[in-house]
């Protein structure tokens, strides 16, 4: 698992990456409402805003944490947009995505240095 | 910086785990531990306490009620004079262009009028109330109470446990409790839609009456994020969002707060700021007129959203002044300003959210059912 300063987490799926957001992040939004997602077969750059949430406070954006395409979509969360809130690092993934230079993910924080982002 | 303000509750809501924010200089809870979305929903279906202590009372005295009720009536234009005792009514400051300087709840009780208004404005509010009703009458600012809300079906039921006379008062009745031996200047009113009570009380035993409350296993303390998703599904307005300086009330739908006796042919009709504008509007069309609006998606579409006639329009027939989602509706909901012609419930707007139009349609408020005592 891998995580990003925007509090996405990455998990390895096979030649693709589950992205989500973390506990930490969905403890901050509160209560999610809406969720767009991006189009299967998106190809975005890393840092593209990709996503569209909604808390009962605000709206925020969910940056493409690698280049690479959109593989999958997480369209359960589409409907209950409150799974990432009861279930941020199962059920509640956002979508998969292939990268186009693994290397980016390498580069990402490991568990203990999100950890220490967080305070 | 200044620093912010605390109320009376503020400890209380520190050790209850509010997340707090900063609002009209006030250090202020947002949400519980609860979360905004559980917390309204509590507030719907059983009870919610809100601490609006940064909200202003004032009592405004003249010889007589009658003669404070007078007086004010030169500063708003509603029927003062005509309020029963024990009685309470919605109203507005207006100024010399017709627009709302501020809105606010005023009370007879008995021998002077109690009047409650928005934290912002407060200040001014009283500046305005000194400099246009002294030294006739006394405008008094009364700092040493703090105001409850305690609001949803289940309030009666928990307010009569501590006085049975809470459950003998309609909608809009005002009545002075005793809450465990704590004078309490009570209305049956508040800003969510349903059923409910605020409740003033001096500072020092606001916390020992807050907490009373909170002990019934009904009640959960309740931040201004859901008072703030309430009242948008109630279709309340919020000042400085809905209204302000610039929106007369026949633009912002609230005509029924202007008596027959104020209007024109009434009794006492104009003599407040604006009367010309106001009273001229009435019965006549205004330009744009506040409605409330239900985005046809799930999208929630916030203050500041531009609204169009159709897909591809290119100027703007209005803005949304409030949005967000609604937990009772199950989703997004909103009210704003839109051109008249296009006020019609049932008609089809778009709003721009992040350069693409979406649909909402133009809907009667409140979008949750009242549930007030009548």
């Amino acid at each position: 698992m891998k995580y990003t300063e925007e509090h996405e987490w990455l998990r390895a799926d096979g030649d693709a990456y589950v992205v989500g957001i973390t506990e930490h992040a969905t403890t901050q939004l509160g209560d999610l409402v809406f969720v767009e997602l991006p189009e299967v077969g998106t190809v975005v750059s890393k840092d593209d805003e990709i996503v569209v949430i909604e808390s009962v406070k605000a709206a925020s954006d969910i940056m493409a944490p690698v280049d690479g395409e959109i593989v999958a979509v997480n369209t359960d969360l589409a409907d209950d947009p409150s799974l990432a809130n009861s279930d941020p690092l199962g059920n509640g993934w956002f979508f998969k995505i292939k990268p186009s230079d693994t290397s980016q993910f390498d580069g990402l924080m490991d568990e203990d240095a999100y950890n220490a982002l967080i305070g | 910086m200044t620093s912010l303000k605390q109320t009376p509750l503020h400890a209380l809501h520190l050790s209850l785990g509010a997340k707090m924010v900063p609002f009209a200089g006030y250090d202020m809870p947002v949400q519980y531990p609860l979360g905004v979305m559980k917390e309204h929903l509590h507030t719907r279906a059983n009870a919610g306490l809100f601490d609006v202590s940064h909200m202003g009372q004032v009592i405004v005295r003249g010889s007589t009620f009658d003669a404070a009720a007078r007086g004010l009536e030169r500063l708003i234009p509603v029927d003062v004079l005509g309020l029963g005792e024990n009685r309470q009514r919605y109203g507005f400051f207006t100024n010399a262009d017709g627009g709302i300087e501020d809105d606010l709840m005023l009370a007879n009780r008995g021998d002077h009028v109690f009047v409650v208004v928005n934290a912002a404005c407060k200040d001014a509010d009283i500046a305005h109330m000194k400099a246009e009703l002294e030294p006739d009458l006394t405008v008094t600012e009364i700092t040493d109470r703090a105001l409850l809300a305690l609001q949803g079906p289940a309030a009666e039921g928990v307010l009569g446990a501590l006085d049975p006379r809470a459950a003998e008062m309609r909608f809009m009745d005002v009545a002075t409790l005793d809450l465990n031996g704590v004078e309490a200047w009570v209305s049956r009113s508040g800003y969510t839609g349903e059923d409910g009570y605020e409740i003033s009380v001096p500072s020092e035993e606001a916390a020992a009456v807050a907490q009373a409350l909170l002990d019934h296993p009904d009640v959960e303390p309740i931040g201004l994020g859901a008072r703030d998703s309430l009242r948008l599904e109630a279709g309340l307005c919020l000042y400085g969002h809905d209204i302000d300086q610039t929106t007369t009330p026949v633009e912002a739908a609230l005509v029924w707060a202007i008596q027959k006796v104020r209007r024109a042919g009434g009794d006492r009709t104009g003599g407040f700021p604006g009367a010309d504008v106001i009273l001229g509007q009435f019965g006549n069309p205004v330009a744009r007129k506040r409605v409330g609006l239900l985005p046809t998606g799930r999208a929630p579409m916030r203050e500041g959203v531009a609204l169009f006639a159709s897909e591809d329009a290119a100027d703007p027939i209005g803005e949304i002044t409030s949005g967000g989602f609604g937990p009772t509706v199950g989703g997004p909901v909103a009210m704003g300003y839109v051109s008249t012609d296009h006020a019609a419930p049932g008609t089809t707007l778009y709003g721009e959210l992040r350069g693409k139009r979406h649909p909402l349609t133009v809907a009667k408020t409140p979008f949750t059912p009242a549930n007030f005592k009548r």
